[in-house]
Formats: structure tokens, C-alpha cells, sequence
């Protein structure tokens, strides 16, 4: 639905120039849920904004529904503005406003009626569960109502595409959760794409189906959010991975049962899918004779899926523990035998 | 009662005095509003990262406040005989005091807003931009709406000023509370004129303030 070419931002100071995005070219398909996940820095603020042009590009096409947005006249482009939503880290809320103006002022600007305006507007609070709110300032919200109130407007004249820049980062867990619930419950609704931008990686792991890593302007992974969490290529990308794998910074207290004896082995384990919830432990407990000892375990949902990582130590007689070891592979369960570092 | 303390006022001289000066400072407050609005949207639209951005007109422009603003309330007035002259028709009386009123404070709240637009979250514009809103939507239901309580707070205290210039006015023939106390007070050394003359202003620049205040309250 939105082909993204070779897309590229150059700040050009007296001193310096600063390459902000890179190159960067991207599909995003009608109806998914695609994050970019960074850290700051990473040009990823700035790739949003080329999209819908609030940064004009120094290269490169944003091409949706056929047509290129880098290319249209202003008066073409504020329209086209209209059908792409945009949420903010900080609500970007009008002050003087109460939410339901807030609300109705897109609206105001797409010139509809004030009896269509009205309907609008109350679907809307309805939607994002803020009724009962309709006369409240801003300042007389929380974090979480401010972004639903910011949400709201951004769907109010129905969008083909959500841009979310940052839209969880000042808001903490609980109503992280609460906002990337309704982004979710939105995009199912609504069939809205939605084009999220981060740095937390759980943000990515809870509501995104595709990612793109993005490292000084340039995009060095994209793919499933699965297969990045399972197989992350890149560097900044296992740092993200690990970011959220408790896992992995507990490796070291693993050391003291990892040891070069032929009887005993450290094995790592990733379940991904429907296979996270087949029970391979016991299975090898009753097919071969080992000792099965189980050191740590998490796991994680995904949209597309849950994926787990599980730590266990089996001991058995050599070929016995290969042929386990071998059997665990083959059931399409990745494991790892883990050495010492 | 009053007239033992005040023997000299003539009620009916001072009633007509404080009406004009209610009069000059009303219209060039309003004056004043629409003056320091356009200045004060035209410093910060042409800046450098603004909607307008346009370094000419905004050097202009600046040049114009900075000017305007430098000169003695005094000696400006003096200056613009000529262009009052041409645009009221007469150097006396208290309309003759309006240009160079309107002029005189215009620069300065136009510094106000000025000020008052730069606090406006740089966000909610884009936000505004994001919605596909037009400049004057910006401008008429982003920048002003999202300002006003610094603008009526500028134009209180830019309107308090404009009082203490009627009565610089009213010395060299605008007429109002300012004259009286000068020709009538100063000048044939009733004292009392110039206490009545005072107390009336003291309470006019309380009114405003008290005004001033309540729409900052009520707009919140």
C-alpha cells in the first residue's frame, strides 16, 4: 500500500551535513502493524515525518495508493494530509481546547457541518473510551486520556494510515499497554495500517506483524517481528532482542553447569509459534534415558505468535544425550548447546 | 463634603476629562490590539523555522518596532504633528492624540506577542500541519487561541502604560485628566485638581487591571 524508494534526508548546516535518513526503501502492506524500532538518534523521527512530508525529502519517493506524495502541490498535499493520521510522543494537544474541540478541529479543517462534526466527534470519544470526558481540558488529563484524546483526532477523518511517532514514550507501562491495546483493536477494526515508531522492543514484540531497524538513517534489518526475534542479524538488533529477553543477561549465572564433560550438556531452546506449546520435555524424558534438569525459562507474545527461550541442563550416557539433543532438533524446536564463553 | 477638600474641582471640568481620557485609552488600546497583533504575527511568522519564514520582511519589521520603540512617548509625538495633521485634521483635542498613541504602544505589545507566540508548543503546530490545516487556520485557530492568556496579559500592561501617555499627551493639548491636572492644577497651583486628577487615574488603571485579570481567569 505504501512503496517507500530510496528515501533520504540531508540537513545541510554552514559547518556540517548530517545524513538523517539514508537511503531508505520500504513496502508496507495494506492493514499491518509495521514498527521502526531505533535508538535516538537513528534518524527514525525524521523518516516518519518525510512520509507525510512535515520533513520535506532531499531524495528519493513516498508513493500510496499510487500516488507520490513527494511530489504533490501543497494545496494537493494538505488534502492528502487529511488521510494520514498522526499521533505524537508529547499529544501535541491544543490547550485552549476541550477535548471534544480538540477532536472536532480536524474536522473544522476537512470544512465538515457542525451536525456532522458532532456525530463524528462523539463516535470517536466513544471509541477510544473517553465519554463522559467531552468537556475537560487537556490539563485536566492524564498522560494515557491525553494520547487517546490525540488518537481520537487522529482518526477523525478516517485515515488510510496511522503514524505513531513515539506515541508510548512518555507514558509509563500500565498505560503503554492500555494505548498499544487500542492501536490494535483500532487496526483490527478499522483495517487502518498503522507505521509505529519506537525504541522499546516490547512495543514491537506486543503489536507490530513487520519491523525495521533503523541505525544512523539506515535501515540494517527488516523482516516478521518473529524471525527478528528469533534470528536477529545485526548487532543493534541482538541488543534490542536482548533488551527484552531477561534471559540473556543471565547468562553468565549459567556458568557454573556449563562444563566440557561428555555427560552433560547446557542446552538452549527456542520455541516459536504453536510449537512453544508442545511439551518437548517430557517427550524426551520418556523416549530417552536422561536426566532432564531445567534452569531458567521465559516467554513472550507476539501478534503472530508466542516465541520462548528455555535453559536446560540433561545428563545421560554420550550417545544417548546425542540422539536426545538430535531428536529436539528435529522437531523443528532450535536448539543450541551452549559452551562456555 | 468634597468640595471642602477638593474647593477647587470643578465636577462637570473633571467628569468631561476622565471621559476623554477613557476615550483615548480605549480606542488606542483597540488600536494598539490590532497594530501589535499584525507586527507581533508578522516578527514571528517571518523568523527563521516559521510558516513565513522571509529574513527580509522580517528585518523590516523588527527595524520598524525597534525604531518606534526608542523614541521618547514625548518627542513621538511631536514627530507625527504633521501625519496627525493629515490624517485627523487637527493637532488639538483628544483624538489628535490617537496616532501617535497607537503608534507608540503598537511596537511594544507587538514585542508581547511576539513573545507570547513563541511559547506556543513548536508540537501542536505540526500537529496543526499534520491535519492538513491551511496557514490561516494556523494562524486563527492554533497561534492566537493557544497564546491568549499571554496576549490579554501583554494588553493590560501594555494598556496601563497608554494611560500614563494620555496624560503626557494631555500636557501638550490632548485634553483628559492629564491636561487638567497640568493647566488647571500645575499651573495655577490648585493642588487639589492635581489629587483629583490622580485618584481618578489610579482607579482607571485599577479597572483595567481588575478587567485584565478576570478575562485571563475566564479564559481558562
Amino acid at each position: 500500500m505504501i512503496q517507500i524508494k530510496n528515501l533520504s534526508k540531508l540537513y545541510q548546516t554552514k559547518h556540517q551535513k548530517i545524513q538523517a535518513v539514508d537511503n531508505v526503501s520500504l513496502n508496507i502492506d495494506h492493514g499491518e502493524i509495521f514498527g521502526v524500532i531505533g535508538y535516538s538518534g537513528a534518524g527514525k523521527s525524521t523518516f516518519v515525518r518525510l512520509i507525510n512530508r512535515l520533513e520535506e525529502p532531499t531524495e528519493g519517493s513516498v508513493v500510496m495508493h499510487d500516488q507520490d506524495i513527494t511530489k504533490m502541490p501543497a494545496n494537493k498535499l494538505r488534502k492528502k494530509r487529511q488521510k494520514i493520521g498522526m499521533i505524537f510522543q508529547h499529544f501535541n494537544l491544543l490547550w485552549s481546547r476541550t477535548v471534544y474541540d480538540n477532536i472536532a478541529f480536524p474536522l473544522e479543517i476537512a470544512g465538515l457541518s457542525k451536525a456532522k462534526r458532532k456525530e463524528k466527534v462523539l463516535e470517536l470519544i466513544h471509541l477510544v473510551g473517553l465519554s463522559g470526558k467531552e468537556e475537560a481540558y487537556p490539563s485536566q488529563l492524564s498522560g494515557g486520556q491525553k494520547q487517546r484524546v490525540g488518537i481520537a483526532r487522529a482518526l477523525a477523518n478516517d485515515p488510510e494510515v496511522l503514524l505513531c511517532d513515539e506515541a508510548t514514550s512518555a507514558l509509563d507501562p500500565e498505560t503503554t499497554d492500555d494505548i498499544l491495546d487500542l492501536l490494535v483493536s483500532i487496526n483490527k477494526r478499522l483495517g487502518l495500517t498503522i507505521i509505529l515508531i519506537t525504541h522499546e522492543m516490547h512495543v514491537i514484540q506486543k503489536i507490530c506483524h513487520r519491523v525495521a531497524v533503523m541505525e544512523s538513517g539506515k535501515v540494517v534489518e527488516t523482516g516478521d517481528v518473529l524471525d527478528v526475534f528469533v534470528k536477529p542479524q545485526s548487532k543493534t538488533t541482538k541488543r534490542f532482542v536482548q533488551q527484552l529477553n531477561p534471559l540473556e543477561h543471565e547468562k553468565d549465572k549459567l556458568s557454573d553447569f556449563i562444563n566440557d564433560r561428555d555427560d552433560s550438556e547446557v542446552i538452549k531452546l527456542h520455541f516459536i509459534g504453536n510449537r512453544a506449546r508442545r511439551a518437548l520435555i517430557s517427550e524426551v524424558a520418556k523416549k530417552f534415558d536422561v536426566e532432564i534438569n531445567i534452569l531458567q525459562g521465559s516467554i513472550a507474545p507476539t501478534q503472530e505468535g508466542a516465541y520462548g527461550t528455555l535453559f536446560i541442563e540433561i545428563n545421560g550416557e554420550k550417545t544417548i544425550l546425542q540422539n536426545a539433543i538430535a531428536y529436539m532438533k528435529e522437531t523443528g524446536v532450535e536448539a543450541e548447546v551452549v559452551e562456555h564463553a | 463634603m468634597l468640595k471642602d477638600f477638593f474647593p477647587n474641582v470643578i465636577p462637570e471640568d473633571l467628569w468631561e476629562a476622565t471621559l476623554e481620557t477613557l476615550y483615548m485609552t480605549i480606542i488606542s488600546v483597540i488600536g494598539t490590539l490590532i497594530l501589535g497583533i499584525i507586527l507581533g504575527l508578522l516578527l514571528f511568522l517571518t523568523d527563521r523555522g516559521n510558516l513565513w519564514k522571509n529574513s527580509f520582511i522580517n528585518f523590516l519589521t523588527a527595524t520598524f518596532v525597534n525604531v518606534f520603540r526608542a523614541i521618547p512617548f514625548i518627542i513621538l509625538i511631536l514627530l507625527l504633528f504633521p501625519f496627525t495633521d493629515f490624517l485627523i485634521g487637527t493637532i488639538r483635542g483628544w483624538e489628535a492624540a490617537l496616532p501617535a498613541l497607537i503608534i507608540g504602544a503598537g511596537p511594544f505589545y507587538a514585542r508581547l506577542v511576539e513573545i507570547g507566540l513563541k511559547e506556543v508548543d513548536k508540537g501542536v503546530i505540526e500537529a496543526a500541519k499534520s491535519m492538513g490545516a491551511k496557514s490561516h487556520t494556523i494562524i486563527f485557530k492554533v497561534l492566537l487561541p493557544e497564546s491568549m492568556p499571554a496576549l490579554i496579559s501583554g494588553l493590560t500592561v501594555t494598556g496601563i502604560a497608554l494611560i500614563g501617555y494620555t496624560a503626557i499627551a494631555g500636557v501638550i493639548g490632548a485634553g483628559g485628566l492629564g491636561s487638567l491636572a497640568y493647566l488647571q492644577g500645575f499651573q495655577r497651583r490648585d493642588f487639589d485638581v492635581i489629587l483629583a486628577c490622580t485618584i481618578l487615574i489610579i482607579i482607571i488603571v485599577f479597572i483595567f487591571q481588575f478587567i485584565g485579570g478576570f478575562t485571563i481567569q475566564s479564559d481558562r
